[in-house]
């Protein structure tokens, strides 16, 4: 499946003339058990496509909000071992949302990139976002995933030039994941017209579907880059209600608070085109 | 694609995507990407020209006070009945240690690129205190991100920082240390990029830091072959330096690579003991691995998670090493031993006693393993020790593990 999932995925929002909605959870986070909970709520409450954060130690692209996620996996006893056996899990319940892991270098490059790959591959795993391998030094990984039908994908950002866009584009698969902001995940919103002018640099560059991420905390946020971008990530917010319960003493109840933030942030994502042709 | 180095090709290193052998690289997330294209390219234009050396030569010269001077150790050479020991006192540098090299040079690259706002990460604190003075020379606002725990265990540079304006930033994330203190760094350059420098304080980071920070420090190697000749009459058996990032060491061992009689001597932290898990020594404890933009040495757990260093040196305490280093030790070209928090200890009195300078607990670990180099080499042999920094900053500390009072 792998890449093609992904692209079925956008595919069919597109032809419903909306964007998609990307939903981000740590694995592990605050258990196993209740991690994979909280994913499979994602997924019924209207998430298009799921990326499952990997837990690392030094989340240096990450702000609070993840940063004290991964800690709560790690704690757990979470690793990249553990985020691809809760995307086993989840698919054998689910064999349409497209999975995408989300980490950083070393704990891939520990288990071994062909390792890695194929165990992605095994477990159902469609795409992977490596935050510290730009275009320059992601061709070992790559390789390996395009081996076993997984996409990378890649990140562009408001520091990458019209020029740069094509060393972005060239070997990205999946979707382009255009960063709102310079800065790090779960920070304020860059301007919406800045951010029109990145998501058209990336498709100037490549025909991949664009979706934009970092930053996009509410509904109202979510519904202003559905009508920009191909998709529409949210993270941080969604990690929040995982500490929310996590600190109420309840963090089972995390299920439910996820479904309700993400029944939200789908509505809005499903309708923001829609609504804006009203006006 | 490269084909094994040849011993005379040493300072080729590193390759155009900067890699030292199978080290280093640019692993840094997409955001700061053109920034460090733009830092090569800008320090590539900086090195070709003249003005931007008169400028730096001069610093150095009347700012920090170089050349510093290379001191004939007798006493501790007697002491240890071996080889002949000398000191490259960079501890006499204005701010007490190597680390204003660098601060000079990375700060003056900051002017020419525009850059109006530094930041830097600090660990024992004589990096930060070392950016903030440069920061002041030059009416540059300063931030100096530092380790809650650090900050607790290193007050007088804390002080002194604030003293030269700077802004310190303790850090609470991960276990509060320098490792952390540099993520925090890397998260305040990427939501910065348009105005801010990064200032690295070691030869780490994504690539061309490794580069240009062992090319500003490579001044304490230049000299030192210069002075040594001038002294001894020819080239020294061996260098020591202890190596945290390990800056100090290459900037000594750099200008010696082809030097194919020197040996090079790097002494990594190894706190309660290597076999304790408690230690700072990558590549004798440690595993390749990707960490703060390069490849190389980690100290890290099965599953790639990075684990906490320990050393009783703040400026030693640090999971990673930089990647020219883990290219030496594979290559087999420098060899790389290591020092306890007690012989550390030891060595910090014997100096202070003996030859009446008091070392950093950094360099002590250095001169821990100088004695028994001493004496593998003879009374013959030769061996010049990098004093990296001076001590002042530990006596507070020191006298804690001692069971004193001040």
């Amino acid at each position: 499946m792998g890449a093609d999932r992904i692209a079925q995925a956008f595919a069919a929002c597109a032809k419903e003339g909306r964007a998609a909605f990307v939903g981000y959870l740590m694995a592990d986070d605050p258990t196993p058990d209740i991690s994979l909970g909280n994913i499979q709520a994602l997924a019924a409450a209207g998430a298009d496509v799921i990326e499952l954060g990997a837990p690392f130690t030094d989340p240096m692209a990450d702000g609070v909000a993840i940063q004290k996620a991964a800690q709560r996996a790690l704690a757990a006893g979470g690793s990249l071992s553990g985020t691809l056996e809760i995307a086993r899990r989840f698919r054998i319940v689910n064999t349409s949302t497209p999975l995408i892991v989300m980490g950083y270098a070393n704990p891939i490059h520990r288990m071994g990139f062909s390792e890695f790959a194929r165990r992605a591959a095994e477990a159902g795993v469609d795409g992977v976002i490596t935050v510290d391998l730009p275009p320059e030094e992601d061709a070992p990984l790559r390789t390996e995933l395009a081996r076993n039908g997984l996409a990378v994908i890649r990140l562009a950002t408001p520091t990458t030039t019209e020029g740069r866009m094509a060393r972005v584009a060239d070997g990205a698969a999946g979707f382009v994941y255009y960063v709102s902001v310079a800065g790090v995940t779960g920070a304020g919103v860059g301007a919406e017209a800045d951010i029109a002018a990145g998501v058209n640099r990336a498709r100037k560059a490549s025909n991949l579907p664009v979706a934009v991420g970092f930053g996009v905390r509410t509904p109202d946020q979510a519904a202003v880059f559905a009508r920009i971008a191909d998709g529409v990530v949210v993270g941080s917010a969604l990690v929040e209600e995982v500490r929310a319960a996590v600190e109420s003493g309840q963090p089972e109840s995390s299920v439910n608070r996820i479904s309700v933030v993400a029944e939200a942030l789908s509505n809005a994502i499903s309708s923001a085109r829609t609504l804006r042709s009203v006006h | 694609m490269t084909a094994a180095p040849r011993p005379n090709t040493w300072s080729q290193w590193p390759d155009a995507n900067g890699r030292f052998g199978e080290f280093g690289g640019r692993y840094v997330a997409e955001t700061l990407m053109p920034l460090v294209l733009d830092l090569e390219a800008e320090y590539a234009r900086a090195k070709a020209d003249p003005a931007f050396d008169a400028e730096f030569q001069d610093l150095l010269k009347n700012y920090v006070g170089r050349p510093s001077p290379m001191y004939f150790a007798e006493r501790l050479t007697e002491h240890f009945g071996g080889a002949k020991i000398y000191f490259k006192r960079e501890e006499l540098n204005h701010t007490g240690a190597h680390k204003i090299n660098n601060c000079v040079g990375q700060v003056l690259l900051a002017r020419r690129m525009g850059k109006t706002r530094i930041i830097a990460e600090t660990g024992a604190g004589q990096h930060g205190v070392a950016t903030a003075t440069v920061c002041a020379r030059f009416g540059l606002p300063c931030v100096v991100f530092m380790g809650e725990t650090d900050v607790e265990r290193q007050k007088p540079n804390v002080f002194r920082m604030r003293l030269l304006g700077a802004e310190v930033m303790p850090v609470s994330s991960g276990t509060g240390t320098l490792k952390d203190a540099m993520n925090e760094a890397l998260r305040d350059w990427v939501t910065n990029v348009a105005n801010t420098f990064y200032v690295i304080g070691t030869v780490a980071g994504p690539h061309p830091y490794p580069m240009l920070v062992r090319d500003f420090q490579s001044v304490i190697g230049r000299e030192a072959k210069q002075q040594i000749l001038e002294a001894e009459g020819r080239l020294p058996d061996a260098l020591v330096a202890c190596i945290g990032g390990g800056s100090n060491a290459i900037g000594l061992f750099h200008p010696f690579l082809e030097d194919e009689g020197v040996r090079m001597i790097g002494v990594e932290a190894s706190g309660f003991g290597v076999e304790t898990g408690k230690h700072a020594a990558s590549l004798s404890g440690g595993q390749p691995g990707i960490l703060h933009g390069n490849r190389t040495y980690l100290l890290q757990d099965e599953n790639g998670q990075i684990t906490d260093a320990h050393s009783i040196s703040a400026g030693l305490d640090y999971p990673g090493i930089g990647p020219e280093h883990s290219f030496l030790h594979e290559t087999g070209r420098a060899e790389y031993r290591t020092c306890t928090d007690a012989e550390a200890l030891e060595a910090f009195q014997l100096c202070s006693r003996l030859e009446g300078i008091i070392p950093a607990l950094e360099s002590a670990h250095a001169l821990a393993r100088t004695g028994e180099i001493a004496k593998e080499l003879g009374p013959d042999g030769l061996i010049v020790v990098n004093l990296s920094g001076r001590g002042d900053k530990d006596i507070f500390s020191v006298a804690k593990h001692l069971g004193m009072e001040i």
